[in-house]
């Protein structure tokens, strides 16, 4: 088991170095480079003195070699500056991950608390009513446009009834939980509405599965309370693909984060890549979208490794066969 | 019992309404240019006297913040959602079916290579991509200067991106299709008789297939249509004055505030018809692939 965690981590890391290179090249591809950006800031700047500069900085160089020289300096901990920060690259983001963490985390446990009961509830009505007005609520969800929905949460709780702020990450001045507290609640409502019908979804047809199988049959022939199969037969194996695949959907929740925190001015990864993308701050949103790629496989790898802990019959041998 | 008879159409029934629903929403943004004669407005004409008109007989849902009529923008907006939505979808389909036959049927070192590549595509967070994509000066790269150029480079652009990392779901589906097919003594018989792989893998194996990917092409256009939206949204995607659902909510935050019918309109769209096409996937599944029915 070590032996195969420790493969899937080296494969991981593997494609964590190739995106690099791609993500590299497609940040060289955005319009302008920083030299460019500082003989707009500067007109004394002549021509020579920018090629100069180039020069000095390598940018005249072939993408590989640029590519070779920045991997190796952020092997050794040396990411670059921020343009718009005048900061290391590293410390405009590591508190954003705080932010993030928080609004991923609290809204990917509201998006639970709200889909496993509910999925499993339709799965043991499959083909009812009940069951076709939860699959209605859930591709609702599955089809608002976040943005849209973040639009009209502000409208209704902010700006109508006034009860929640409408974004920031606290009020100025005051440094108490509970207000950190309040200016979150419209965010991780937003993200997790958009996020339970899918997870719902999967639940259901999970659980679906599993009831049709014949050891849950056994376990009633053999006299078990419905409570008892249904907790203690049937869950646990309905849970195991459930997890898989919500573990999966790590990169739509990030990209659900980036929206939500651009729409809720939370000053998170999110917002971070989009605005070190759109202000031209290379160093930042190179590094930004790497840690978010690098995330990504890393619950893909925790996906992988918990389903073969939740299933003991699932060999990573026949991941693809 | 009442239960069980709602339960009974339920499924279908609701398939049934959507597919209604997008055939109507199609034919009216097709009818836009008809109606915008018709009436004698123009979409794009900006009439500064006008402003945040309520609903009127000339204009049925008021005018916006430059005094441009809602109602046409909207369907105007709704071509480009729908066309952007339909030949992402249509064209992603294509290059993940070529990649999973290909991958299915050759096998070997080819199929591990292009599914290696399918799962680091599947692994990366999707709209941080989307918006580098979209970021990037075509004018860098070699042959692709053509797509500045024009007042639809926008429109091409965005399906472009979207393609690019829209094809992996079918190229996964297919693949497995194309796998288990590649045994049978069909295709042996096939092989047998001298058929060019390409032969088999269109006219052989690529008919056995075609459930799965008209079941996902159409839940990808309800997929595109939302990244459009939201990638619109942010100044990336289609740029104004072009319409698209996406861009005309992107001054819709400051809008909030002095006309909140402005921003529910275009969201609303944009929910139905992604709901639409998500609930006629659904549809189309249990419908042509009793295996997978829903119960």
């Amino acid at each position: 088991m070590i032996r195969v965690i420790a493969g899937r981590s080296l494969e991981s890391l593997v494609v964590l170095l190739l995106m690099s290179l791609v993500i590299y090249a497609l940040i060289g591809l955005m319009p302008g480079d920083p030299i460019d950006l500082m003989v707009q800031g500067d007109p004394r700047l002549t021509p020579a003195d920018a090629a100069r500069l180039k020069a000095l900085y390598g940018l005249d160089r072939p993408l590989l070699e640029r590519y070779g020289n920045w991997l190796l300096a952020a092997l050794g901990g040396e990411f670059g500056y921020s343009r718009l920060h005048n900061q290391p690259a590293l410390a405009v983001i590591l508190p954003r991950l705080g932010n993030t963490c928080w609004l991923m985390g609290a809204s990917f446990l509201l998006s639970l608390a709200i889909a496993l009961p509910i999925g499993v509830w339709s799965a043991l009505r499959a083909r009812t009513g009940a069951d076709y007005a939860v699959n209605l609520a859930a591709l609702a969800g599955i089809s608002l446009p976040t943005f849209w929905l973040a639009l009209m949460l502000i409208t209704l709780f902010a700006v109508q009834l006034q009860w929640l702020p409408a974004g920031g990450l606290q009020t100025i001045g005051v440094e108490s939980v509970a207000d950190r507290a309040r200016h979150l609640v419209l965010p991780v409502v937003c993200l997790a509405v958009t996020h339970a019908g899918a997870y719902t979804r999967f639940m259901r047809a999970a659980m679906v599965e599993v009831l049709r199988l014949d050891f849950v049959r056994a376990a009633r022939a053999k006299g078990l309370s419905e409570t008892r199969v249904l907790f203690a037969h049937a869950l646990p194996n309905a849970l195991a693909p459930t997890v898989t695949v919500v573990a999966l959907s790590f990169g739509a929740l990030f990209s659900g984060a980036l929206v939500t925190e651009t729409m809720f001015a939370q000053l998170g990864m999110g917002k971070l890549v989009y605005d070190s993308i759109m202000g031209n701050d290379y160093n930042v949103a190179l590094v930004a979208l790497l840690l978010a790629t690098a995330l990504t496989l890393a619950a893909n790898l925790a996906a992988d490794v918990l389903y073969a802990w939740l299933d003991p019959r699932v060999t990573f041998a026949g991941r693809t066969p | 019992m009442s239960g069980r008879l709602a339960a009974a159409f339920g499924g279908h029934r609701l398939a049934l309404v959507s597919a209604a629903l997008l055939v109507s929403i199609t034919l009216a943004v097709a009818a836009a240019p008809l109606l915008a004669a018709i009436l004698g407005v123009d979409p794009d004409e900006v009439n500064l006297l006008a402003r945040f008109q309520g609903p009127s007989l000339a204009h049925p849902l008021g005018t916006d913040e430059l005094g441009r009529d809602v109602a046409l923008r909207l369907l105007y907006g709704g071509r480009v959602s729908l066309a952007v939505g339909l030949a992402a979808a249509v064209l992603a389909a294509a290059f993940g079916t070529a990649v999973g036959l290909v991958a299915g049927y050759r096998g070997g070192l080819v199929d591990a290579a292009l599914m290696r590549l399918t799962d680091g595509v599947i692994a990366l967070p999707l709209l941080p991509l989307l918006i580098v994509l979209a970021a990037i000066d075509p004018a860098k790269l070699p042959g692709l200067g053509w797509l500045v150029a024009g007042e639809d480079a926008s429109l091409y652009r965005i399906v472009a991106i979207v393609v690019l990392v829209g094809w992996t779901t079918i190229a996964r589906l297919v693949r497995g299709a194309a796998l288990s097919l590649r045994g049978r003594d069909y295709v042996l018989a096939a092989e047998s008789y001298g058929a060019s792989a390409l032969r088999i893998m269109v006219v052989h194996i690529l008919p056995g297939v075609t459930t799965p990917i008209i079941v996902a092409t159409t839940l990808a256009v309800g997929n595109v249509i939302l990244f459009e939206s939201v990638l619109s949204f942010l100044g990336l995607g289609i740029q104004p004055p072009t319409p698209s659902w996406g861009n005309m909510l992107t001054n819709a935050q400051e809008l909030i505030y002095d006309a909140p019918a402005l921003v529910i309109w275009p969201g609303a769209a944009i929910f139905l018809t992604v709901i639409a096409c998500n609930f006629l996937g659904d549809g189309l599944q249990d419908a042509l692939d009793p295996r997978a029915r829903r119960d």
